[in-house]
């Protein structure tokens, strides 16, 4: 007797077909995992489960939860189940809490709607609850707001919420998308545990197959809103039938080989900076408070270099980025470019900026909608004294759109019709045209789904054929950085706790931190047995 | 959050001291000399001059600054150049009608507004969506006197269930006095009501978009228990910008509404002084005014403060 079962579901929404006839079914106690990239239609499976689908959504089939017919209960059954009999967690830690209201009202609230119990004992279960979860409640009191803790510790909140009156299924929709690596490893920890403790089913829903690999019972990839395929973890791992489960690990695990760096001639040199920011002071007339993000940290970046630079969320590795690319000033050491500083009295140094761009994380939020390609990626063109005009500025715009994989043609289009991995080519586009000496890709690859990260990936690697290009890769993804860089420079706390040759740090590790991020990532299996 | 509200505190006096400076002095420059005025055009030059004398218009303009200031502080506030009459008792009358006249309209805008704002954004795209917003594009549209005029028709003089104007003062008891305050009040809050409907409405929306809601709605919470106990108070903080815009308004913004109900009030006040280059009530009426509106800024920050605790801890 399975906890879940989901048979022939079909779901469309406003007459679009999202979902067609998924089969899923979770045994008490088993963890199944659907995973697939977005547009799959894995997080409308979960929201179909609980009923909390968008409007104009139609749905067919059937989802049992226990004898529970989910289709056929009205809403105010399904209120009575949501919270009580299926807990569900979501993605984003930092928006998920309400942040007017105290963690301790917030995982009461759960207990309290369902009636368990009187408003004080709602408020002890919640207090054994949070301390269950990691956050007990002398370093964690309940009157603490959302505001007040870290992503990782508002997730432990959410998951509190969801297992506070011990629900038979718990559904995590990306819990630890938005996470750091270590913590990550915490909280896939912690929702095990949970499982195997309370006896719960759980549906993860995850993107990415380490992840996966590591902690389901089962597996279930899902493309354009079918399944594909789907077993238990061990038989898929070692013997996947379809074709697109084996492009997806094989992207997941993809790997680039980059030329040769050129003999070392140094090109950016950061040498001993330091960055502060003010803190609000806590008394009127105390002196004000430092804290420092970037605490003296040195590294030199040669010509034709690819170097990576990785750590935690907070290590300083953006504000050490934001630095170097001459936009807030240091307050210690000197960052210089070819010689001369990147920073010169208020503004960022002209003839340096022309050097270097960078590619941001987002392709959706960092292109303003109302430009057309064309306008976006000459922006740049801004910085040179002599920018080209006329053919000759068609011409490189048609270069650099060739260059990234997209067509000519693409210049006079807006950048809403392309999709996220194009956008993303755009951005390099936009950042390769004034033929930049340093580029920097901040978590440039980190939203794009697997199988377009691999593309761009590929892309990478060509040009760095083509240009040679000299990059520095700021990422938490460490597969990734493992596969496009030359070396690597770790950042914790705002130092620098180690630095060498990419491959050796991975394979040797020499620093404690360093270990403990390798060890934390989630591993791909090895992919040596798909067939 | 002490030092949030020490902090606003300090510059609400600020604001305070500045905004008399600019007041004092852009009237100072205004033409049109009082004395002359209240003697006429033929007015012998030394008759003038001892009047200008009396009325401490003779003195350096910091002096002048320095002892209006003061007076204020010790609630004197001069005397009418036109009435002869202290300014202070003159401004208190009429504030025994504006004042009310202003709670009433804000209670109004407030309960008619924020109800049917959060109506709207739960119905988003239904009949009493569309039906909420319909009628708050004409309360923002229609001039409020059109309103006194078709309020006074229907209930007035139609209905003759009140009376068309005036104000019968406190001394004729409590209830007879609101009798007399409804028309004006909703005249006034109609319009304020239609804008914060709107704002609420649009506030709302964006809430109920917020990953959060979606949390709620995961424990089990139905959608209106929801938008209730996690929607209403994140959507106030924009809520609560206009309503302390709309106070200052509904002080001093009246004076059409005084003029068709015929109502002894501030805004007439301003009028009748304005005309009379009886410079030292517009001084002190304004200043009150100016007063009002800084201190009412200063309750909705503190107001922000308690809606949303990230503001207490941020300073």
């Amino acid at each position: 007797m399975s906890l879940l079962s989901i048979k022939n579901l079909t779901l469309s929404i406003h007459g679009i077909p999202i979902l067609r006839d998924v089969e899923l079914a979770i045994a008490p106690g088993e963890i199944v995992a659907v995973t697939g990239e977005s547009g799959s239609g894995k997080s409308m499976t979960a929201l179909a489960v609980m009923q909390l689908l968008p409007q104009g959504a139609e749905i067919a089939g059937q989802i049992h939860l226990s004898d529970e017919d989910i289709l056929a209960a009205g809403e105010d059954r399904m209120c009575a189940l949501r919270g009580n009999d299926v807990g569900m967690v979501f993605q984003e830690p930092m928006t998920a809490l309400n942040p007017v209201k105290t963690i301790g009202d917030q995982v009461a609230e759960t207990i309290l709607l369902h009636g368990a119990m009187d408003r004080a004992a709602a408020m002890d279960r919640a207090r054994e609850v949070l301390a269950r979860v990691g956050l007990p409640e002398n370093r964690f009191p309940l009157t603490r707001y959302p505001h007040e803790l870290s992503g990782g510790q508002r997730q432990r909140v959410v998951i509190a919420m969801a297992i506070a009156l011990r629900p038979k299924l718990l559904i995590a929709d990306e819990p630890t998308t938005a996470l750091d690596v270590t913590t990550q490893a915490q909280i896939l920890e912690l929702l095990t545990g949970l499982v195997r403790e309370f006896g719960m089913g759980m549906l993860m829903i995850t993107h990415d197959l380490a992840v996966v690999a590591e902690m389901a019972d089962r597996i279930t990839v899902m493309r354009h809103g079918e399944v594909v395929e789907q077993g238990s973890t061990g038989d898929l791992l070692t013997n996947m039938q379809h074709p697109y489960t084996k492009m997806l690990f094989q992207a997941s695990g993809h790997k680039v080989v980059l030329p040769a760096p050129p003999p070392p001639a140094p090109l950016l040199d950061v040498a001993n900076v330091v960055r502060e920011y003010r803190l609000p002071r806590t008394r009127l007339f105390s002196r004000p408070e430092y804290f420092r993000a970037v605490n003296h940290v040195s590294l030199v970046i040669n010509r034709g270099e690819r170097v990576g630079l990785v750590g935690e969320s907070g290590c300083g590795k953006s504000t050490l980025t934001r630095a170097i690319l001459g936009l807030e000033d240091v307050q210690g050491g000197h960052i210089r470019l070819d010689g001369e500083p990147v920073f010169s009295g208020q503004s960022p140094n002209l003839s340096v900026r022309r050097k270097m761009q960078v590619v941001f994380q987002d392709p959706f939020g960092s292109f303003n909608p109302r430009h057309k390609v064309e306008r976006l990626i000459t922006e740049s063109f801004h910085l040179l004294d002599n920018p080209p005009r006329g053919a000759a500025r068609q011409d490189a715009v048609a270069e650099a759109l060739t260059a990234v994989g997209l067509s000519p043609d693409d210049a006079q289009k807006y950048v809403h019709e392309f999709s996220g991995g194009q956008r993303q080519r755009i951005a390099i586009a936009r950042a390769l045209i004034i033929r930049p000496e340093l580029i920097l890709f901040d978590e440039a690859v980190s939203a794009l789904d697997v199988s377009v990260r691999a593309q761009v990936l590929d892309l990478l690697a060509d040009l760095c054929r083509a240009y040679s290009l000299t990059y520095l890769f700021i990422s938490h993804d460490l597969s990734v950085v493992r596969t496009v860089t030359d070396r690597v420079i770790v950042m914790q706390s705002g130092e620098v706790v180690e630095e060498g040759v990419t491959e050796q740090v991975f394979a040797n590790p020499k620093h404690p931190y360093t270990r403990k991020l390798i060890a934390a990532a989630p591993v791909l299996p090895e992919l040596g047995v798909v067939g | 959050m002490l030092r949030y509200a020490l902090k606003r505190f300090l510059s609400l006096v600020l604001s305070l001291a500045v905004a008399s400076l600019i007041i004092f002095f852009v009237i100072e420059i205004a033409p049109g000399d009082p004395a002359t005025f209240m003697l006429g055009i033929n007015a012998q030059e030394d008759t003038v001059a001892a009047l200008r004398e009396e009325l401490g218009l003779n003195g350096t303009k910091l002096s002048r600054y320095l002892s209006w200031v003061s007076g204020m502080l010790t609630g004197d506030f001069g005397t009418s150049y036109t009435y002869r009459t202290p300014v202070a008792q003159m401004v208190a009358d009429r504030l025994k009608v504006s004042l009310p006249l202003a709670i009433f309209g804000l209670l109004l805008s407030v309960l008619i507004g924020i109800p049917a704002g959060i109506y709207a954004a739960t119905r988003r795209g239904k009949g009493g969506d569309i039906a909420v917003m319909g009628a708050t594009q004409l309360g923002v549209a229609v001039p409020n006197f059109w309103f006194a005029m078709m309020l006074v028709l229907l209930f007035a003089i139609k209905l003759r269930w009140f009376g068309a104007g005036g104000f019968p003062g406190w001394d004729k008891g409590f209830w007879v006095c609101l009798h007399a305050l409804t028309l004006p009040a909703i005249c006034l809050a109609l319009p304020q009501a239609a804008i914060l409907a709107r704002v609420m409405r649009s506030s709302l929306l964006d809430v109920l978009g917020e990953d959060f809601m979606r949390t709620a709605r995961a424990k089990g919470l139905t959608h209106l228990q929801a938008v209730w106990r996690h929607g209403v108070r994140n959507a106030f903080i924009p809520v609560l910008t206009i309503i302390g815009l709309q106070i200052a308004f509904l002080l001093a913004g009246a004076i059409i509404i005084e003029q068709v109900f015929y109502l002894p009030g501030l805004g007439r006040l301003i009028f009748q002084s304005i005309n009379a280059r009886d410079l030292i009530v517009v001084e002190s009426v304004v200043m009150l005014l100016v007063f009002s509106v800084i201190v009412v800024n200063f309750l909705v920050d503190l107001a922000y403060a308690a809606v949303d605790p990230r503001l207490r801890s941020r300073e």
